[in-house]
């Protein structure tokens, strides 16, 4: 029993950055109707904006150590911590969550010039050409972080306060000794937030029932004398974000390197397929879904029984699901079901 | 006008032949035409090649055609450890072990089509390149790639009486060692034989077939045809040329590794057929060459290259300008190959064999007449 949820659990926190990732495929592919291959890289560029965030803040000064007598030694010292003391401290410890402020605008600007300058193209060329050109673009976009930021892996710590693990056998009433890590939890807590601003967004204000509206019928829309096209534009933006912000929060769990993106897409891409191609509640429920399935599948005694399962059980879902409903879990009857 | 399109194939493939096999002089002026790159040219352009027939005639944009190759490799290097150095086993073993593979997945991938259809065997591909990497190391060796060893049994050549000397075995082809030029020399013929049945397939009624159901699969439903046979040929085919040029692969450097099944190596020959023009017969081919050539060049380039290569610009330019180029050079060649992977999209999706062919009717200004291979703008079958 406690297994089982501890796997539920582990699966969780993999399942909310696949369901945050294909949240954004699906907004973009529902409004824009683009196949967009260089999502995975938008969610790099996010967990590399904590890694700037945190070199920038704990740039150092070499000053002598008064402590060593013996010789000339010297430490490096973080400005900030020569400027706000102990405050200075804080600030770096909090930079993963503190960096969610810059990524926003940045993703936001990123994921704009994305449209307009390249994406919007591309609006009537065919599916196979915009995977194309996206997939170069999401190369060119994680080569040039390499060039800044080296091909290793950059670890970023996650806050003192959240770096241990919580006792959750205790919460759940299973007895001592179950832990699991906080930050874990604080991702869970933190996606289901994200989806649930994003839904809230579509869902209650005006600029979001224009989007469904347009998600619905694009051409009635823009006969209605709306701007449907700036709309887009800004949801491909969001679809930006969402994909930044679940790189920045992913930082502590997985150190950041410059192919995580392409890592990330190909599974996300099957989790969109799984949960309906422009269905955006499909692509939260098939992620979280295939975040369970895989952390099940990577158990012990299952590997067991079936050896590698845990290597390939999120493709052979999507190849049973595309076989047998192909508009997937909870897709519309009649997209993209050719 | 039969007989005329006849004629014209003989001497396109006539022309190809001598070209592919005058490669060593004619490469000479820009430094290309020596052995290792030249087979090179010749196993890319048969990966091209094969993957044209599926994705330039049929419409298929399939993203896992690199499993196919890593099969290839695999069983080739199979042979050589468990049968014969001869390299004539190797490569019959790989394109048919291809060939199997390619009929299972394309079983399966080909009940849907358009982006589902690249999903599907980009999923398929992931999940041999994963298993390559884990369960299967038995098999694939893993991380450290499969490679010869000196007590493999290799059991033909011992019926023969191969005396095995010291050292690593070489391939070898009825005793012709499979190094430097013969080396070439048989990738080189196997390149103008696949050129060739391409060429025989894209004339067939087959071929006919194929571009009927690249331009719309739907009517050929309509009318009562089942293209589902067709569209499994083809994969096969494309998976068979695949898995040829990975054992070539292994013919020429005796190792296989995971590595090339990963799904961003599908995505290079992708880039190599659209390139060169997808659809187009030569185009693959030429796709092929201009990259493997690039990659070269632009890989052995460094920074301390390029800055005496700017020595004839003041200091304070020369500086700046090698830092940039660099970014495009030796580690970075990969930024270069996606920043021209989209410009090719964007600009010119017809290929390098478009562009010409446009150059050509300029000249001509007769802008029907253009050369007998039909240029088509790709896209994916709906």
């Amino acid at each position: 029993m406690d297994a089982i949820l501890l796997q539920i659990l582990n699966g969780l926190d993999k399942g909310g950055a696949y369901a945050l990732i294909a949240l954004g495929l699906t907004l973009i592919f529902g409004t824009l109707g683009v196949v967009n291959f260089a999502h995975g890289a938008l969610f790099m560029l996010g967990a590399f904006c904590a890694v700037s965030l945190q070199q920038l803040l704990t740039l150092s000064k070499r000053i002598k150590d008064e402590s060593v007598t013996f010789f000339d030694a010297y430490k490096e010292v973080p400005y900030l911590k020569i400027w706000f003391g102990d405050f200075g401290d804080t600030i770096i410890d909090y930079s993963v969550p503190l960096a969610i402020i810059l990524a926003i605008p940045v993703m936001l600007l990123i994921g704009l010039a994305m449209e307009r300058g390249l994406i919007r193209f591309f609006y009537k060329r065919s599916h196979a050409e915009q995977i194309l050109v996206t997939f170069g673009l999401a190369i060119v976009l994680q080569e040039i972080i390499k060039a800044i930021f080296g091909a290793n892996p950059i670890p970023q710590p996650p806050p003192d306060v959240v770096a241990g693990s919580a006792d959750i056998g205790l919460l759940f009433g299973l007895g001592q000794g179950v832990v699991y890590p906080w930050w874990r939890l604080v991702y869970l807590a933190f996606s289901l937030v994200v989806i649930g601003l994003v839904f809230a967004f579509l869902q209650f204000t005006t600029f979001g029932m224009v989007v469904r509206a347009g998600m619905q019928d694009r051409e009635t829309v823009g006969l209605l004398g709306i701007n449907i096209e700036r709309r887009f534009t800004i949801v491909f933006g969001i679809a930006a974000v969402v994909a930044g912000l679940a790189g920045v929060m992913y930082t502590p769990i997985l150190p950041p390197d410059y192919h995580m993106g392409m890592d990330f897409l190909v599974l996300s891409f099957v989790v969109v397929v799984v949960g309906g191609m422009g269905s955006l509640p499909g692509a939260v429920t098939a992620g979280f879904l295939l975040g369970i399935l895989q952390s099940f599948a990577s158990m012990t005694e299952v590997k067991a029984i079936i050896p590698g399962i845990d290597q390939i059980i999120i493709y052979l879902v999507a190849v049973v699901i595309l076989l047998v409903r192909p508009r997937g879990l909870l897709g519309r009857k009649g997209v993209m079901e050719s | 006008m039969q007989s005329q399109n006849a004629r014209q194939d003989i001497i396109l493939s006539a022309l190809f032949s001598v070209a592919v096999l005058t490669m060593p002089i004619w490469l000479q002026p820009i430094g290309a035409a020596y052995p290792d790159l030249m087979q090179k040219f010749a196993i890319f352009g048969l990966f091209a090649i094969g993957f044209n027939i599926l994705f330039g005639f049929t419409g298929y944009l399939s993203f896992g055609h690199a499993a196919f190759l890593g099969v290839g490799s695999y069983t080739a290097v199979w042979s050589f450890k468990l049968l014969t150095m001869n390299v004539i086993p190797a490569v019959i073993f790989g394109t048919l072990m291809a060939g199997i593979f390619a009929a299972l997945i394309g079983f399966i991938s080909l009940r849907r089509s358009g982006i589902y259809f690249s999903i599907l065997t980009l999923a398929f591909a992931q999940m041999s390149y994963n298993l390559a990497y884990s369960v299967l190391t038995p098999i694939t060796n893993g991380e450290t790639g499969l490679q010869l060893r000196q007590q493999d049994p290799r059991v033909i050549d011992q019926a023969l009486g191969v005396v095995p000397e010291a050292g690593l075995p070489v391939t070898n082809l009825f005793g012709f060692e499979m190094q430097g030029y013969t080396g070439f020399y048989f990738c080189a013929i196997l390149l103008i034989i696949g050129f060739i049945i391409a060429l025989r397939i894209a004339r067939s009624p087959f071929g006919m077939m194929l571009s009927a159901i690249k331009s719309n699969q739907n009517r050929l439903n309509y009318i009562g045809v089942n293209t589902r046979p067709y569209t499994l040929a083809a994969f096969v085919i494309s998976g068979m040329y695949a898995g040829l040029a990975g054992s070539l692969m292994a013919v020429t450097d005796p190792l296989a590794g995971a590595e090339r099944m990963q799904w961003t190596a599908s995505g290079e020959v992708v880039l190599m057929t659209i390139l060169g023009g997808a659809g187009t017969l030569l185009g693959p081919v030429l796709g092929a060459a201009i990259i493997k050539y690039f990659e070269n060049i632009f890989s052995s380039f460094h920074e301390a290259a390029l800055l005496s290569a700017f020595d004839f610009l003041p200091d304070w330019l020369a500086e700046p300008v090698a830092s940039v180029l660099g970014l495009f050079v030796g580690e970075g060649w990969h930024l270069t190959l996606g920043a021209v992977f989209m410009l090719i999209v964007i600009f010119m999706p017809g290929g390098v064999i478009e562009g010409l062919n446009k150059l050509v009717s300029l000249v001509r200004r007769r802008p029907d007449d253009t050369a007998p291979a039909a240029v088509q703008q790709p896209h994916s079958a709906e």
